[in-house]
């Protein structure tokens, strides 16, 4: 027989389509509107997941998002295997194939579930006091049993082929959750023409309206009035309702994060819709409508499949037309269990018996009890259960002490209900205890937020209504109310402690039990956040929305202090388990990062370069022909430069305009050098410091006029140092008449470097006379080049005669491509950025970065010429003459000849004095660059050494893993130490 | 994300258009060559941190490009008060009108 | 001497173009622009060059035959003309009281328009667009994704969004992403 358990005449489902599912690959039925939850139940499937730690058989406990139990891997194909979803809120689909977790070989026998058997062995704060020294057993024991033991579910191994969207959104109002509350606020708040999102996370609005059978609102059932209230609120232009969205966050300022899930519930998603959407929203008022969850009785044997919680088991019924069992016992301390007995009963299922914890409960309920004929025991417990994958029975110890033994197939627990403060903790909200109702209720809300319904301990359907309507600065209506619940009654804490046939958990997930809880106590864990990590007790996916207020009393209890002094641990997001992608949203692959192309780039690519990434620019790295490895192609790049000539795309260079009539003032204040004397029309490498006296950036700047420089910086230093800038402009030296503008992307930069540069470039220049003699090395001129407005540069990165042409962007590629059709018949080739940095460093000119590290000052990187010791102030001036910078014994830039000169030092090696030294050795300092330099037919590097400049001529060692390598110090210019090439 | 009120756009923009920029009302002295060890060590390293009203230094970097100052209370993130770069150091009995 | 040959623009997002039924995403064509920064004076004294004053209330615009001024801070603007995309709007002489640099190749443009376009920003721009706060006219930098981007709300349903030229392509992902999300 299909679906059993489904009552006949009960729910609102429309039984109007049949859904088949398979659950651990065996077949089911269910109805379209099911969770995988209720279909399960409705074939009498309670066993669907086995617990954490001691892998024991559990049932689903919860009908909403607070499940603890049932998590399941649901698999549509390879790529998209979601783990840990609740089987409570997984909306039932065609061919849906889910599987139950944590256990092997199946979920009726599983070996891991001999953990249960070696309890005795993992009490709380098991793994704290077992896994400590020795380190190495880390690596070879601990770790790797942790990591089997830990964690559930399976990731899946492919990338997720699915798309994930973000959404940024503004509104007056924000509603989250759509049960009475939320609905009657967002009606009063768009009635009063604001803009209101309001989400829910369940498919419909309605909340607990959805399963309540008996209220009636205005004359409607509560479903009904809730989907006429959804379909009115629908028709209006100001309001957008979310459903199957789950606010996840609240963050500063009223912005709150929501998860909007598109296609999970779908059993053929079209593939043109996003699986997610993420909601950033920022709202001037927040309403939190969260409602409250209901808590399970702690008792001995509380955790076999068949115990549910009373509100869940009447959501089942009420709304799904499912019942959990046939011959049903309650365990409560809270009136709201009745109701969902009354319930059940009327549906003709057999009630055993109401076990109440409360000594004395309201008449009326009791009345209404005898009515349904079902026995109620006061002031009794449950002292065990029995069934190994079932419930099967229970023993309750009566007031008297009595012992009476029960057949059932499911039991009902309500410990009260939790008002649900998570979204308001985050908020930065401090709840506030509540003696009278034992709990915590919001307290102010620190932002423009405020609590409305069940979260705020409200239970009366009529006060819930009015204070929705307050909450947006209405005078509240007269709703017509009526046969409203009472929700009297419940209990924190254990009703029984574990004993040897059954233990009493209070967090089903990671298997925390009272006993847990009180050896944490016992053990010197006084604040409820060190109970908490030692016993791990509210840490698992579900965030201990069930276990965290048990947990908090039994501690209380234990150490005899008020619960609000043993205080509530904080709540943070994601209010439930949120996946990465929609995180991510759409970030990623090409849209992870912005990938900086120049416009000479294309050209690049077709003429077979490779790349390396710098900063966020793709870089021409070489050029390989035909045959030729990495190493062949940049030596051939090096020589035909030298020799002839090569044309390199340097328009990543950041390029700042500093202008104005105080711009040389401006200058002489941002870098050491002093720029007073430098005419227009000439160039100057600067060097740029922070006040810490350390190098930041460096670079080219060229006098245009006397109000006008062309500043150059290091690729990936143009943003930084124009903030720098700008801050010493705007906060320091406000008074100067200086203008900064970012010029980086306006000019694509083309370097001609080598023996015939000038002879390739000069036919294409027009409007300046770049002779030898008129335009020697460090000039700069306004000119065309083309026909194209240009700055030309004589400048050298490589020690060969250079110019560097800039013109407009998207004249760069046009222009490169004029330069090449001179250069190739001359017999040049392009290089890329790993010939330049070969051809610098056989300059000694330094790479801020590869050869500084932010602790390097000018003088230590040999720069002190660069430095004008004259100047009044200069960012840095103050800094340098720090006792440390100034000390003896600082590493200092030099060369480094390799005795075996085919031997190419690691960039990063360490150089030490003595290599027989007993370790660990004293490190002298470190390789910063180092490359086979073609030109000169042997390896050369530079290295950063305590006080290298004094020890020029030395030898010194480079310990490696398999060898040591003699180095001999010299000075850090490689080749034409004269410098008598750069004017050819 | 915090939600920032820019003094120069007269506007509240979301923090993904800001820099913070450190501490506010740090002088940086135009005769910086003659300051000790200790005046430096104290201009340049020692920062606050409070628990309460921190003065800090804002830029509107992907905005107006302006720098400016602000108070903001660091356990709620709220805002007290942001001015212009170059106004006068809120006084400490102006601070504590703010917090209430 | 040598005849030099003449060089041909080529801009970075050339032929981009793209819609659906709720947006249209297209390449702007070529213009020239400056970015200028200024004193009070100085705002004033450029003025005389474009022939109307500069916007100077935060976050709004001002234009001209076909020469279109946006504050973009309390000393900054971006003025920029589509009409003569080749012809500098720079003055011929450096000012005391302003810097008027060419900026026409750093940056480049998209058009975003259609019932969908401010849906397709609010995809990666945390800016409330909505026309009570970001009304026909106004402008502004702010942030799309990890690029910064100047938004210029040219109509109702209107965007132009301005990034500098190696961002395009990575902005231009953006806005076909968020265009496929631009249905609500
Ligand atoms: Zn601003």
């Amino acid at each position: 027989m299909t679906q059993p358990f489904r009552i006949k005449g009960a729910g609102t489902l429309p039984h109007t389509r049949t859904i088949q599912f398979t659950f651990d690959g065996q077949s089911y039925e269910g109805y379209e509107g099911d969770t995988l939850a209720s279909a399960l139940l409705a074939n009498g499937v309670h066993l669907m997941g086995r617990s954490f730690k001691y892998h024991r058989p559990r049932g689903v406990v919860a009908a909403g998002p607070e499940e603890p139990n049932a998590l399941v891997g649901i698999t549509r194909d390879r790529a998209r295997h979601t783990p840990n979803v609740r089987a409570s809120v997984q909306e039932l689909y065609d061919g849906l194939n889910a599987t139950s977790q944590n256990r092997f070989p199946t979920l009726n026998f599983d070996i891991g579930a001999l953990n249960s058997l070696m309890s005795p062995f993992f009490p709380a704060g098991f793994y704290y006091k077992t896994f400590k020294w020795p380190a190495k057993a880390w690596d070879a024991l601990y770790e790797p049993f942790i990591r089997r033991a830990a964690g559930l579910g399976e990731a899946p191994t492919e990338s997720d082929p699915d798309r994930y969207v973000n959404r940024f959104a503004h509104c007056d109002v924000l509603i989250i959750g759509g049960g009475a509350a939320g609905l009657a606020a967002a009606q009063a708040a768009a009635e009063k023409s604001q803009s209101v999102i309001l989400c829910d996370e369940n498919p419909a609005m309605g909340g607990w309206l959805l399963a309540d059978s008996d209220i009636q609102i205005d004359g409607q059932t509560g479903a009904q009035w809730a989907a006429n209230m959804a379909a009115e609120l629908a028709t209006r232009d100001n309001v957008r309702l979310l459903t199957r969205t789950t606010g996840f966050g609240y963050f500063q300022h009223n912005m709150v994060g929501l998860v909007e899930r598109i296609t999970d519930h779908q059993a053929r998603p079209e593939p043109s819709q996003p699986r997610e959407r993420m909601w950033q929203v920022r709202a001037k008022q927040v309403v939190i409508a969260q409602g409250s969850i209901e808590r399970a009785m702690v008792f001995p044997g509380n955790d076999r499949p068949g115990i549910v919680l009373a509100g869940a088991a009447q959501k089942w019924l009420n709304q799904y037309g499912v019942s959990v069992g046939s011959r049903i016992g309650v365990y409560t301390a809270c009136d709201t269990a009745y109701a969902a007995a009354f319930d059940l009963h009327e549906a003709g299922i057999g009630i055993e018996v109401i076990v109440d914890y409360r000594k004395v409960v309201d008449e009326t309920i009791l009345a209404q009890a005898r009515e349904h004929k079902i026995e109620v025991v006061l002031g009794a417990t449950v002292a065990q259960t029995t069934g190994r994958l079932r419930i099967n029975g229970m023993q309750v110890k009566t007031a008297t002490g009595e012992q009476k033994e029960f057949d059932i197939d499911a039991l009902l627990m309500s410990a009260g209900w939790t008002p649900s403060l998570h979204l308001y903790s985050q908020s930065r909200g401090k709840p506030v205890w509540d003696e009278a109702s034992q709990r915590f209720l919001p307290g102010e809300s620190p932002q423009d937020c405020i609590c409305v319904g069940g979260c705020t301990g409200t239970d009366s359907m009529e006060q819930v209504l009015a204070e929705a309507e307050r909450a947006l600065g209405n005078k509240p209506r007269k709703f017509d109310i009526e046969d409203d619940v009472s929700t009297d009654g419940g209990i924190i804490g254990a009703t029984g402690n574990s004993t040897e046939k059954g233990k009493a958990f209070v967090d089903f997930q990671n298997d925390v039990t009272a006993k847990d809880i009180a050896l944490a106590v016992r053990e010197g864990m006084h604040s409820i956040e060190h109970v908490k990590r030692y016993t791990t007790n509210g840490m698992a996916t579900d965030q201990g929305k069930l276990s965290n207020m048990h947990g908090l009393a039994i501690a209380a209890n234990l150490l005899k202090k008020p619960i609000p002094e043993v205080g509530l641990t904080t709540f943070r997001p994601p209010y439930t388990p949120t996946t990465f992608g929609s995180f991510v949203g759409h970030t990623r692959g090409p849209l992870f990062d912005p990938e900086r192309k120049t416009p000479i780039h294309d050209w690049a690519v077709e003429n077979g370069a490779d790349f390396e990434p710098v900063s966020l620019w793709q870089r021409a790295w070489y050029f390989p022909r035909a045959g030729e490895t990495m190493h062949e192609a940049v030596d051939r790049e090096c020589r035909t430069t030298r020799e002839i000539a090569g044309i390199f795309d340097a328009s990543t260079l950041g390029k700042i305009e500093v202008t104005g009539p105080d711009a040389a003032a401006f200058m002489n204040i941002m870098y050491t050098n002093s720029w007073d004397k430098l005419k227009a029309g000439r160039a100057k490498y600067g060097i740029m410091c922070r006040e810490d006296g350390f190098i930041y950036d460096d670079g080219v700047v060229g006098k245009l006029s006397d109000t006008r420089f062309h500043v150059t910086t290091t690729t990936g230093g143009a943003p930084r140092v124009l903030n720098h800038m700008e801050d010493y402009l705007q906060t320091e030296f406000p008074e100067m008449k200086v203008w900064l503008t970012s010029t980086s992307e306006q000019w694509a930069t083309i370097a001609v470097q080598g023996p015939k540069a000038r002879e390739i470039i000069e036919p294409l220049v027009t409007g300046a006379d770049i002779s030898a003699e008129n335009f020697p090395h460090m000039s700069v001129v306004e000119c065309k080049v083309c026909g194209v407005p240009a700055r030309l540069f004589r400048i050298s990165f490589t020690g060969e005669l250079g110019f560097e042409i800039n013109v407009p962007a998207d004249y760069g590629r046009s222009i490169w491509d004029a330069v090449w059709r001179r250069a190739q018949p001359l017999g040049a080739c392009a290089y890329g950025t790993e010939a330049m940095h070969v051809m610098r460093a056989e300059k000694g000119y330094i790479i801020v970065g590869q050869d500084t590290d932010g602790t390097v000052t000018p003088h230590d990187a040999g720069l002190s010429w660069a430095i004008a010791k004259s100047k009044p102030d200069f960012v840095g001036k103050r800094g340098m003459m720090r006792p440390d910078l100034v000390r003896e014994g600082r590493r200092q830039l030099v060369g480094l000849k390799t005795s075996d000169p085919g031997k190419v030092l690691e960039e990063g090696a360490q150089i030490v004095e003595d290599p027989e030294q007993p370790v660990p050795m004293k490190m002298l300092g470190f390789v910063t660059s180092s490359y086979w330099s073609g030109t000169l037919g042997k390896s050369i590097a530079l290295a950063l050494i305590e006080d290298g400049s004094l020890r020029l001529g030395e030898t010194l060692y480079v310990p490696m893993a398999d060898e040591i390598i003699e180095v001999e110090v010299t000075g850090t210019v490689f080749y034409d130490e004269k410098g008598e090439r750069l004017h050819g | 994300m915090l939600l920032i009120h820019c003094p120069y756009c007269e506007a509240d923009h979301p923090e993904l258009e800001f820099a913070n920029a450190g501490e506010a009302h740090i002088v940086r002295p135009r005769e910086m060559s003659n300051m000790s060890d200790e005046d430096f060590e104290a201009m340049f390293f020692i920062r606050d941190n409070p628990k309460g009203v921190s003065l800090e230094r804002w830029r509107h970097v992907h905005g107006c490009g302006r720098f400016f100052n602000a108070l903001r209370h660091t356990v709620s993130d709220t805002f007290l008060k942001v001015y212009k770069a170059g106004e006068a150091r809120p006084s400490n009995d102006e601070i504590a009108k703010l917090i209430k | 001497m040598a005849k030099s040959p003449k060089a041909t623009r080529v801009l970075p997002n050339q032929d981009h173009l793209t819609s659906n039924a709720f947006v249209t995403l297209e390449a702007a064509p070529a213009a020239s622009r400056i970015s200028l920064r200024a004193s009070p004076r100085g705002a004033a004294a450029f003025a005389k060059n474009i022939g109307f004053d500069l916007p100077a209330k935060p976050s709004t615009s001002k234009s001209k035959s076909g020469v279109v001024a946006l504050w973009l801070g309390p000393d900054e603007w971006m003025v920029f003309s589509e009409s003569e995309p080749e012809k500098s709007l720079q003055p011929r002489r450096d000012h005391r009281e302003y810097s008027a640099t060419d900026i026409s190749h750093r940056n480049t443009a998209y058009i975003v328009s259609g019932s969908g376009a401010q849906a397709t920003l609010n995809s990666s721009c945390p800016r409330d667009l909505s026309q009570a706060t970001f009304p026909v006219g106004a402008c502004s930098r702010t942030i799309l994704g990890k690029a910064e981007v100047i938004l210029y709300r040219t109509g109702k349903e209107k965007f132009r969004v301005e990034c500098w030229r190696s961002f395009a392509p990575y902005v231009w992902g953006l806005l076909v992403s968020g265009a496929q999300d631009a249905n609500l």
